[in-house]
């Protein structure tokens, strides 16, 4: 039999708005793990006394550490809230286009608002931004 | 845990355009997939600019139209014209839908139409199915019961029939799996929303038998749990119908089981 071309897909598809949170819950999921091994640098840090910790704490006050603390809380927050979503359809609730279409919404707005939350408490504590 | 394959991007060259016929006064532009398997060159993209007075309403009107005073090597599947068959199902605009039911007024200015995505092409818009059907053939797609049959018809229940509302529609179009990004990935293995929603239609059937033995054939981290509900296949759905719930059943009753 000839070689048949495999028809053309992602490069043609028109990811519905489902589907491009779907692959952004993939992609927070995987830069949260990268996070969490900035969380593991940093508690070591700790752990190994004040200079190691001063050292992190300076790395992480630069803009671009800010950034990509930035980028973890937002990821976190995406992650979390879209994950209870997928808790709802793991118990059968909320498969309808309608219901999908709101709860994508809902969790746009939570991961906004519970990002800037985060950073508003975080730079009014920490005395302003570094 | 198998090691993971990088989507395979074939490469599609522009192909040739066929421009309106003066005097043409509603005219549109289709660009359409080409592969043919006789000639050794790659697939191309090919543009017809119709004039749409003389062309049906439908963007299957437009390819018989293309097929009849154009060119009459283009190639796709199609019979009853009026959504019931699934023969016509393809990518339209970066959609899968069928071609029959797709009005050319909702398309794009410029209509864009593909095979249904990731599967081996046969030849332009007609794409290879054996596997997907083969899948189906898997999920044992008839009732099985092992009660002697009444002397008459199995009765079901008014409640217990429309259970199957929402499934019995499904015309096997394969809109559905192949517009869903994990179909692409893991087809060999994953079964696919469509398949899947079958699957379900039997489990849920009170007069089959043996849902214990379908459910134990699904639970398995390909053929079913690779669902991850990204929700492709419900949006996709030229029927209506809801293969993402019909999935999201079928893992509520393994747990439902388990526990």
């Amino acid at each position: 039999m000839a070689h048949r071309p495999l028809s053309p897909h992602l490069q043609i598809y028109r990811l519905p708005f489902a589907a491009i949170l779907s692959i952004t819950h993939r992609l927070t999921g995987v830069f949260l793990t990268l996070g969490s091994v900035l969380l593991v640098y940093w508690l070591v840090a700790i752990a190994s006394g004040e200079t190691a910790y001063l050292e992190a704490q300076a790395l992480l006050g630069t803009w671009y550490g800010l950034l990509g603390l930035f980028f973890c809380s937002f990821a976190l927050y995406f992650h979390l809230c879209n994950g209870v979503r997928h808790l709802f359809w793991d118990a059968g609730y909320g498969f309808e286009l309608k219901t999908v279409d709101t709860s994508g919404h809902i969790v746009i707005i939570l991961t906004v608002v519970l990002t800037v939350i985060t950073w508003f408490i975080g730079i009014l504590f920490s005395g302003g931004p570094a | 845990m198998r090691a993971m394959k990088l989507p395979i991007l074939e490469n599609i060259e522009a192909g040739k355009h066929l421009t309106a016929p003066t005097g043409a006064r509603r005219v549109k532009r289709f660009k359409v997939y080409r592969y043919d398997p006789d000639a050794s060159k790659p697939p191309q993209l090919d543009s017809f600019d119709i004039d749409l007075t003389r062309c049906g309403p439908m963007v299957l009107d437009a390819l018989i139209y293309i097929k009849n005073e154009l060119d009459a090597t283009l190639t796709f599947r199609r019979s009853c014209r009026e959504g019931v068959c699934g023969s016509c199902a393809m990518n339209i605009d970066g959609s899968n839908t069928l071609a029959c039911t797709k009005a050319i007024d909702d398309a794009e200015i410029d209509v864009s139409v593909y095979p249904l995505p990731h599967l081996p092409v046969i030849k332009d818009l007609v794409p290879d199915m054996t596997h997907f059907y083969a899948q189906y053939a898997s999920i044992k797609p008839w009732l099985q019961a092992d009660t002697p049959p009444p002397t008459r018809e199995r009765l079901q229940t008014k409640e217990d029939r429309a259970q199957l509302d929402g499934l019995y529609e499904c015309i096997l179009c394969a809109c559905c799996s192949t517009s869903c990004p994990s179909y692409w990935w893991s087809g060999d293995r994953y079964l696919g929303p469509a398949i899947l929603l079958q699957a379900y239609r039997w489990i849920v059937d009170s007069r089959d038998e043996n849902t214990g033995e379908r459910l134990d054939a699904l639970e398995d981290p390909y053929r079913l749990y690779r669902c991850h509900t990204i929700m492709n296949c419900t949006k996709a759905c030229p029927k209506g119908l809801n293969p993402a719930k019909a999935i999201g059943e079928i893992k509520k009753l393994l747990l439902t089981r388990a526990l």
